[in-house]
């Protein structure tokens, strides 16, 4: 998809096998129009409705009145505090296993980042799966994959 | 099922404390689509005729599009209405933000509220969950203050909706704001909400809407963003949003200025959108689901206070910059800054400040009624001004009335230095010589407004470009011809029936208007989204029929309702621009009435502009052409 160059750096090929990848916020990209939470339930879900994606928009308004993009970096929180052990790295994607989780929702006490979501709908909590839908839909490319070390992906020599 | 809507009205009875839910018929939504057919048609039904706009039969409502909520582009709108307490008619406004898309989610394409509360409340909505709740100390709070009080009272997660003092105090044209600075701004809709004693509205939805198509919208919602960032203005006019524009009006002549003595201000590139960047400029701030975003968030710093604000957008640059001669860019953010505050329209609110200050330089407002000696290019003059309106204090309580009521009240010719039609006071474009133009906004449903359609691009360059386009090339500043004035109807119907439609559907105009995104688009996501099929130029047909509507309405409310509730305001049509490139022009009396007569003539509305029960028939409107019908033969008209 097109982008805003102003905004938008290259992006790598999102690879499902490469561990090396995660999600990078840029927070003075955001202009807060929240698409990226439409497409995430969109594309995880097959539904219209943001209040079930995984991830959130914060307005700081009317001070400082800049915006903050909280995602899901991978940093495994949810499975270290798991007690069910219902939560597990597969490929760099820390996955929820709904069979395992009883529901105990320390995952989403833990995390550091308030993106360990829940829903009425849904019986365990439910997270990230990396799918990129919203670095791809984000019309500011205020979201962007990077390798781990924290480079920009596109960017790295 | 009916996709593409929610599926429930809520009707909130404020005097009874009830909350009903409804369905939303199929062959309403057919018939209406959403948004401003709903408004529309909801006003006509249930609004009884000559009812007071401050009484409880009085009704808000409040009405989603079937594209509001969905993947497309800016598909946050929502649409407001009411009996406006300005203009005594029809009236309705359009406001982005969260809050549309937020009330379709917890389950409700309308909302309507309808009498008075006893005591000040604030509506509270979770999904299935509606109750009215004291407002308590809510009350008295300005607009800014009080989201911001009540995202931490209630969750980050909520929407919020409030009325500022100014509607507290049934100032006419008070505005409801979200979002720390997205207004439903124009006629007194937040004036009808105070007056019902609603303080606030705050919204969380959680549910899903339902898509005929959903893959097919997910690929087609793809294509309408890719093929947006395609447009030149995408990075060309989105920057400065609607500020860009602010260097072509001024040097076209048709930027008020001095309460529209003149067309001209020479210092427009101190409050220009390159200002807006260079001095204040924080963020970029979007609606829903908008890839163009036109907020532009800053903080400004001035003699008189410094604050955060969003804007000014460009009416606001207008009305404080050129009508009130603001000179920075500062000041006329923290003006726009302490009408959003006290929540006032930055529009009416401009054309207030200008008007008052132009009757005191006159004599026509004494020192001690207005409390202070107000000037133009005074920043603490329109302060103390919107201060005094806000709070009805001395000559504020008639300047709260708004120009044309205010004018009455004070006489000593002060109607001629009022700039109003129908109540509404005129927007940021000057037409003494924009004859198009001028037909627009005499001819505008609400009253003076620009945003059912705007032709000034034609008038100034004979084409009808999109806006990045015009601001593109520029305007010379130089001398500018006298217009001709005859075979402007139908550039104006089109525009009144295209730029309304988006109000309709739930979506923003701006990536048509200021790009030139296709309307292509929004008959392949109409089909996605609802499952109907249905041409943009069937689409067209409705927003037509709508525009029969509401005349038909303001017809009905109006005791005598003639070609006079369309005549220019005293000055544009009496005395000549002061400077610029339009200097010495204006549009005379008889070249009005051209205008008039070549429009209603083209609507198929009779001499006086009054809808014929033939052309409402010919619309779909069977049922108003017998009111038509009935209302003549008990007025033996």
């Amino acid at each position: 998809m097109l982008k805003n160059p102003a905004v938008s750096p290259e992006q790598p090929e999102l690879k499902k096998e490469d561990e090396a990848l995660k999600l990078e916020a840029l927070h003075e990209n955001c202009s807060g129009c929240r698409t990226c939470l439409v497409v995430c339930a969109l594309e995880n879900c097959r539904e219209i409705n943001p209040s079930k994606s995984v991830l959130r928009i914060q307005g700081l308004f009317p001070g400082p009145g800049t915006y903050r993009i909280h995602l899901c970096d991978q940093c495994g929180a949810c499975a270290e505090v798991c007690p069910e052990d219902a939560i597990r790295n597969e490929n760099g994607v820390y996955k929820v296993d709904p069979d395992k989780c009883t529901g105990c929702m320390l995952c989403v006490a833990e995390c550091p980042h308030d993106v360990m979501c829940s829903h009425p709908d849904f019986p365990a909590p439910f997270k990230c799966t990396l799918c990129g839908a919203c670095v791809d839909a984000c019309p500011r490319g205020a979201i962007r994959l990077v390798e781990e070390t924290g480079l920009a992906a596109g960017n790295a020599k | 099922m009916l996709y593409g809507y929610a599926g429930k009205i809520l009707r909130v009875n404020l005097t009874k404390g009830t909350v009903q839910k409804e369905a939303l018929s199929e062959e309403f939504a057919d018939k209406y689509i959403g948004g401003r057919g709903f408004v529309a048609r909801l006003l006509y039904d249930e609004i009884p005729k000559g009812c007071d706009p401050f009484s409880e039969e009085n009704i808000v409502v409040m009405a989603n599009g079937p594209l509001s909520g969905y993947y497309l582009p800016a598909s946050g709108k929502i649409h407001f209405g009411t009996k406006s307490p300005a203009t005594y008619g029809y009236a309705d406004g359009n406001m982005g933000g969260h809050f549309g898309p937020a009330l379709k989610y917890a389950g409700y394409d309308v909302m309507i509220l309808e009498g008075k509360a006893a005591e000040p409340s604030y509506l509270f909505i979770e999904d299935d969950k509606v109750e009215i709740r004291p407002a308590g100390d809510y009350w008295g709070q300005g607009s800014i203050t009080l989201e911001e009080r009540m995202k931490k009272d209630l969750g980050e997660d909520f929407e919020i909706c409030t009325v500022g003092p100014a509607a507290e105090n049934r100032v006419r044209f008070a505005c409801i704001s979200h979002d720390f600075g997205r207004q439903c701004g124009r006629t007194g809709i937040g004036t009808v909400v105070g007056d019902k004693k609603i303080k606030a509205i705050a919204v969380k939805g959680t549910g899903s809407l339902p898509a005929y198509d959903l893959e097919g919208l997910y690929e087609s919602g793809k294509k309408a963003y890719a093929d947006i960032y395609e447009k030149p203005g995408f990075t060309g006019w989105t920057p400065e949003g609607t500020a860009g524009i602010t260097n072509f009006i001024n040097q076209v002549g048709a930027f008020p200025t001095r309460n529209f003595q003149t067309s001209y201000s020479d210092h427009y590139e101190q409050i220009n959108g390159k200002a807006i960047l260079e001095k204040i400029k924080i963020t970029d701030k979007g609606c829903f689901c908008c890839p163009i975003p036109c907020g532009k968030y800053g903080h400004a710093k001035t003699k008189q206070g410094s604050a955060y604000v969003e804007g000014p957008e460009f009416e606001t640059i207008s009305l404080f910059g050129g009508n009130c001669e603001l000179k920075s860019i500062e000041e006329v953010a923290y003006a726009n800054y302490i009408c959003d505050e006290l929540g006032i329209d930055t529009i009416s609110g401009g054309a207030v400040a200008a008007f008052a200050i132009e009757c005191f330089e006159k004599g026509i407002i004494s020192r001690e009624d207005m409390g202070m000696e107000v000037k133009f290019a005074d920043l603490e003059s329109v302060i103390h001004l919107m201060n005094i309106i806000a709070r009805r204090k001395g000559a504020g309580n008639a300047l709260a009335d708004g120009v044309k009521i205010a004018a009455e009240k004070l006489g000593k010719g002060a109607d001629k230095l009022a700039v109003h039609v129908k109540g509404l006071e005129w927007t940021g474009y000057e037409c003494r010589n924009a004859p198009g133009m001028m037909l627009a906004y005499l001819t505008a449903d609400i009253g003076a407004h620009h945003n059912r359609a705007w032709v000034l691009g034609r008038d100034v360059t004979g084409t009808s470009a999109n806006v990045h386009d015009l601001i593109t090339q520029g305007g010379t500043g130089e001398k500018m011809p006298k217009s001709p004035v005859t075979g402007k109807a139908q550039g104006v119907i089109d525009s009144q029936h295209l730029r309304p439609m988006f109000d309709v559907l739930g979506t923003c105009r701006l990536q048509m208007m200021e790009l030139g995104f296709e309307v292509e688009h929004y008959e392949e996501l109409f089909e996605k989204v609802t499952g109907k099929t249905k041409s943009w130029k069937e689409l067209i047909g409705v927003s037509e029929m709508i525009w029969h509507l509401t005349r038909s309405f303001f017809v009905r409310e109006t005791e005598n309702f003639g070609r006079r509730m369309d005549c220019a305001p005293y000055r544009l049509c009496s005395e000549p621009v002061l400077s610029g490139p339009n200097e010495g022009h204006y549009i005379t009396e008889e070249e009005v009435n051209i205008l008039l007569d070549e429009y209603y003539n083209a609507r198929g509305w009779d001499s006086e502009g009054i809808p014929t029960p033939e052309t409402l028939e010919r619309v779909g409107l069977s049922d108003i052409a017998e009111d038509m019908r009935r209302e003549k033969e008990t007025t033996g008209g």
